[in-house]
């Protein structure tokens, strides 16, 4: 019997199927975002007195219901636009007024003591934009980054957010309880310490 | 001579399309890797601020959903233009706050439960007072690990 060839699947249509999936995927899925600033709340305590802080030791940061940023510190009480915001708290919190080898600041009495003594006070009223919030937040984080990144480097040759990253990388190939380490002593040496007030009422 | 006529009709031959199919195959692969589906339906405006400092959020099923900002257009003669919480596919209170993260605490496996984190998902024009309040109502229910979910830009951006 002679062989016959099969006769070939019209792929006319095929086209038309793959722009179906195409327009349901369109429309049912979206590009997540999935990355923020993280941060940890503290525990709901009683009515305790609240610890004795010395004035110099608090950098204070005020936005009010038209989002102008107040900011406390050595003393003095500054407007300040966003962008400012991050080289004056590096300025306090690196001060290293007294016990801090490897603070590099200027060293003046009216800042911090040490980065482990040094507080960050941010209070808004309920008034405030959620966006001037979280522009601040991000200053003050970029601060601490920074500093943690420069000890990083002088310590283990990397950045601070990049070990972090790795840390947080199921994929990573190398040593995670000393990578986990090193990030603890960059953290001790610069102890992230935001305090979030609660909002004023507006009088 | 009809076999040279044919040659010289002046039809443009047609554009194959034969690789069309490969093209858009193409597309519905790029869309299918690069999204998640839409697992919330939401109901309010949701423009996220910008910060640059910022860390991925590690265990998508370790995380916990809070959205808030003002209702969108289509709801806003039902619900008023005042920012509003939502959780899952509903409008909420700042009472069922503490209902809903015992509810999605218990559906998730039990070796994060320890280790969920809940993502505030709020629109930048709201106001602190209901970010406060939202913050205050989830350490009440003791869900401490958060996360302000934000676009990926200059932080100065959100001043204008």
């Amino acid at each position: 019997m002679a062989k016959r060839s099969a006769p070939e699947v019209n792929a006319g249509s095929m086209a038309d199927i793959a722009f179906l999936l195409l327009i349901f995927f369109l429309v049912t899925t979206t590009i997540e975002t999935d990355a923020g600033i993280n941060r940890k709340l503290p525990p709901i305590e009683d009515e305790t007195e609240p610890p004795q802080l010395k004035k110099k030791n608090i950098f204070k940061v005020l936005i009010n219901q038209n989002n102008d940023i107040l900011v406390e510190t050595k003393g003095e009480e500054n407007d300040m636009d966003v962008e400012e915001i991050r080289q004056a708290a590096i300025e306090f919190i690196d001060n290293g007024g007294q016990d801090c080898e490897y603070c590099q600041g200027d060293r003046s009495v009216k800042s911090s003591d040490n980065p482990i003594k040094a507080v960050v006070i941010l209070q808004h009223v309920r008034e405030t934009e959620y966006a001037t919030y979280i522009a601040v937040q991000n200053e003050l984080v970029a601060a601490y980054n920074t500093l943690r990144n420069r000890e990083a480097q002088r310590l283990y040759g990397e950045n601070f957010t990049t070990m972090e990253a790795n840390f947080n990388d199921g994929g990573y190939e190398g040593n995670k309880e000393l990578l986990e380490e090193k990030i603890k002593k960059i953290r001790e040496m610069y102890p992230l310490k935001l305090s979030e007030a609660d909002p004023k009422e507006v009088k | 001579m009809s076999k040279f006529k044919k040659k010289k009709s002046g039809d443009l031959p047609a554009i194959s399309t034969a690789s069309l199919p490969d093209i858009v195959f193409m597309l519905l692969f790029f869309f299918m890797v690069a999204t998640t589906m839409r697992e919330t339906t939401l109901m309010i405006q949701n423009e996220l601020p910008f910060a640059d400092q910022v860390e991925k959020l590690q265990k998508k099923d370790a995380v916990m959903y809070i959205y808030a900002g003002k209702p969108s257009a289509r709801y806003q003669s039902q619900f008023g233009t005042e920012a509003r919480i939502q959780l899952n596919d509903k409008f909420a209170d700042l009472g069922d706050i503490k209902q809903f993260i015992i509810q999605e605490k218990e559906s998730k496996r039990e070796e994060l439960q320890n280790k969920l984190t809940t993502a505030l998902k709020v629109d930048q024009e709201t106001n602190m007072g209901l970010v406060s309040d939202i913050k205050y109502e989830l350490r009440k229910a003791e869900a401490y690990r958060i996360n302000y979910t934000t676009r990926t830009g200059d932080a100065a951006q959100n001043m204008q």
